[in-house]
């Protein structure tokens, strides 16, 4: 039964922790307990540093005791090289790391052979009296060619082997080595006497020098195997080591502005808290205005801040934004926003990521402007810059800072970005900055690439800069193009002018008809008046013929009497009126035959 | 601790400086260049120092602290603390020549 787990699951040997930030996680752990570790690398790549720093992790963290025997440089130029790093190696000597002067001065003489012997038996003393677990022989090379015999060096070596072994203590050695070829045989046997071979290197490339770590080997353990990049920070080496591929950021719905109202309206409400922003856009493109706005918004949410920039000074970038209405310095003031600039032409992106984590550390934001992150690829190589950059915008994410990054692209072309840092499918939200250039005008264009787990508009928006900050403004289309600035206004204009004329036109035609309608109404007001007159006419004409008939009767009554007529019988009298009645009614025509008459 | 001093008294031609040398050497219990060491000194000494002097022996692995305490690194090692100037000599002591210089005899 007790077999079975140790052929299923591979046991891996006790370790030991370096706290080297990455190593651990390269090597499962650190290095084998109670075994020795060998460092090997070139002048000034690191070796003394890793080994330094894992007597102070282990002095500081667990409080073990240390002896670092230094084969090679006085212990006082290690002491100094060890104070840019925050470690207080001076405290730390005085109980729990013993530095041991294992030089041979240029005014010692050398006479004949000698051996290891009594400083083991010293070394072997002090362990005891201050209980230490680990030792470093740092530049164990350069004591094995004081011993110039080939026998001799192989000699000591086994000795300190059998002591190391004897001792039961972490140990490091570290020695000098070309390329990780073995200078010599020896260096083959230091190589074969340790359990676990760890090779640093340095090279140059684009003018950056950039460090390296490699397990070469590592008895008994499975290891990382890959080259992975080294940076140095306020608290030593650490090792790149990648990021666990398993991704899991906390996913928030809630939303931040991202700067001003019509931008988070593009986005549809804003951009999620703890997500990340890419803008790109050629130079002069307001990228920087962009983040500057997104600082500022965050800053009046009272939320820390970190401003990032690799462009320029804080102090321009200060006065620069302030031009556009976006005052930065009363968060500068208040502690609540902090800007750090950073130089990247010498500095290696290993380097400035851990100046950058330092700083987030140190400040705790929660939101944050990288500006711009392209810089990192000016700081050595491509490939370098790109695989830190996406570990960079993995730690902040990881933080659950909202994060707003700026890079810059040489072409128009969105796409362009996509053959530098390649950082745009990291980025939760994408926009673009580009001018367009119509009508003799170049003009800034907001374009929102990408936005996950968001709507956003697909408009394009014409970007434009007052003293008030930036804003968007709808762009129009006309037969296919994009209208903005003068072209824009014009037609904006022409709209306006339109709507006028429009207006204008319609209240003269409102006036005309108004005035037709009245002349109608008085027409028909005349008409009606005539129509009066006419009736009162015709009543008129009706009385006067009806008076002359009533006349006319009289008057044939009196010819009858002048000519000596019949005189009509008192009852024909009486029947006057008869003809009259006889005549056709209402019309006043005489009949002919009165007339005749 | 094993301390061994010897000491001559009878004044010699030899020695260039009247003020008696102040030695000591540093060994390694029965290390084989530690034991070489001590059989060259004897020789060195004997042949040109005729007694004027004073030599202290060491053995790092009885008093190892003492030596961590003189600044010792390996061994053997014969330190000439007096007279002025001082000087470390590391190894078995086999090349005479420049251990006679090292001490200022010859």
């Amino acid at each position: 039964m007790s077999k079975k787990p140790a052929a299923t699951a591979p046991r891996h040997p006790a370790k030991a922790a370096t706290g080297i930030l990455g190593f651990d996680a390269l090597s499962h752990g650190g290095l084998t307990a109670h075994r020795t570790t060998l460092l090997l690398g070139g002048p000034g790549t690191g070796k003394t540093i890793f080994a330094l720093q894992t007597l102070v992790n282990a002095a500081r963290e667990r409080d073990e005791g240390g002896i670092f025997v230094a084969f090679e440089e006085p212990v006082v130029q290690i002491m100094d090289d060890a104070a840019g790093f925050a470690w207080r190696l001076p405290t730390l000597a005085k109980k729990q790391l013993f530095f041991f002067e294992a030089r041979l001065s240029p005014a010692d003489v050398q006479s004949g052979e000698f051996d290891l012997s009594g400083m083991l038996a010293m070394l072997e003393a002090k362990r005891i009296a201050m209980q230490a677990r680990w030792i470093v022989f740092d530049g164990i090379d350069v004591l094995l060619n004081l011993l110039q015999n080939p026998a001799a060096e192989m000699r000591e070596m086994y000795r300190i082997r059998a002591w190391l072994a004897d001792n039961g203590l972490n140990a490091v050695l570290t020695a000098k080595s070309v390329d990780g070829l073995a200078a010599d045989v020896n260096q083959g046997f230091l190589q074969f006497m340790t359990d676990c071979v760890i090779q640093l290197s340095r090279r140059l490339e684009h003018g950056v020098s950039l460090h390296r770590l490699q397990i070469k080997k590592y008895r008994g353990s499975d290891f990382m195997a890959g080259e992975y990049p080294i940076a140095f920070g306020p608290d030593g080496m650490e090792v790149a080591a990648p990021e666990p591929t398993e991704i899991h950021h906390p996913a928030s719905t809630e939303r931040v502005s991202a700067g001003f109202e019509r931008l988070d309206a593009q986005l549809g409400g804003g951009l999620f808290r703890g997500s990340s922003t890419l803008v790109t856009g050629v130079p002069g493109t307001c990228k920087t205005t962009l983040a500057g706005k997104f600082a500022e918004a965050a800053c009046l949410r009272g939320e820390r801040t970190l401003f990032v920039s690799f462009d320029e000074g804080a102090e321009p970038i200060l006065r620069n934004l302030s031009s556009v209405g976006i005052d930065l310095r009363r968060h500068v003031a208040s502690g609540l926003l902090r800007i750090y600039s950073g130089r990247t032409e010498s500095i290696g992106a290993e380097d400035l990521m851990l100046k950058i984590k330092a700083l987030v550390h140190e400040h705790q934001p929660r939101c944050m402007v990288i500006d711009p992150l392209s810089a990192l690829a000016k700081a050595g190589a491509l490939n370098a810059a790109r695989a830190v950059a996406n570990r960079l915008i993995y730690l902040i994410k990881g933080e659950g800072i909202t994060v707003m990054i700026t890079a810059l692209n040489e072409g128009d072309d969105p796409r362009a970005e996509t053959t530098e840092l390649q950082i745009s499918t990291v980025a939760d939200t994408w926009i673009h900055l580009s001018y367009l250039i119509h009508g003799g005008e170049r003009n800034r264009a907001l374009t929102i690439i990408k936005s996950r787990g968001t709507w956003h508009s697909n408009q394009v928006r014409e970007l434009i800069l007052s003293d008030a900050g930036p804003t968007l403004a709808d762009v129009y289309t006309a037969g296919g193009e994009v209208l903005m600035g003068t072209l824009r206004w014009e037609k904006e204009d022409q709209e306006k002018t339109n709507t006028a004329q429009r207006g204008a036109e319609y209240e003269l035609e409102r006036s005309e008809l108004r005035v037709a309608t009245a002349r109608t109404r008085d027409r028909i007001a005349a008409l009606q008046q005539e129509l009066v007159r006419q009736d009162a006419d015709l009543a008129s004409i009706s009385s006067a013929n009806d008076a002359r008939l009533v006349a006319s009767d009289g008057h044939e009554a009196e010819l009858r009497r002048i000519r000596s007529a019949d005189r009509p019988a008192p009852s024909a009298r009486g029947a006057t009126s008869k003809p009259a009645t006889k005549r056709p009614p209402g019309n006043g025509v005489r009949t002919p035959s009165s007339k005749a008459k | 601790m094993s301390k061994v001093t010897r000491k001559s008294g009878p004044d010699s031609a030899a020695t260039k400086t009247s003020i008696p040398l102040v030695m000591c050497l540093y060994v390694a219990g029965q290390a084989p260049n530690s034991q070489l060491a001590i059989t060259n000194l004897a020789a060195i000494c004997s042949e040109f120092l005729h007694g004027r002097f004073t030599l202290e022996i060491v053995d790092v692995l009885e008093t190892p602290l003492r030596a961590l305490a003189d600044g010792i690194v390996v061994t053997p090692s014969l330190t000439k603390n007096e007279p002025a100037p001082t000087a470390r000599i590391v190894g078995n002591l086999s090349d005479k020549k420049s251990v006679l210089h090292a001490l200022g005899i010859a």
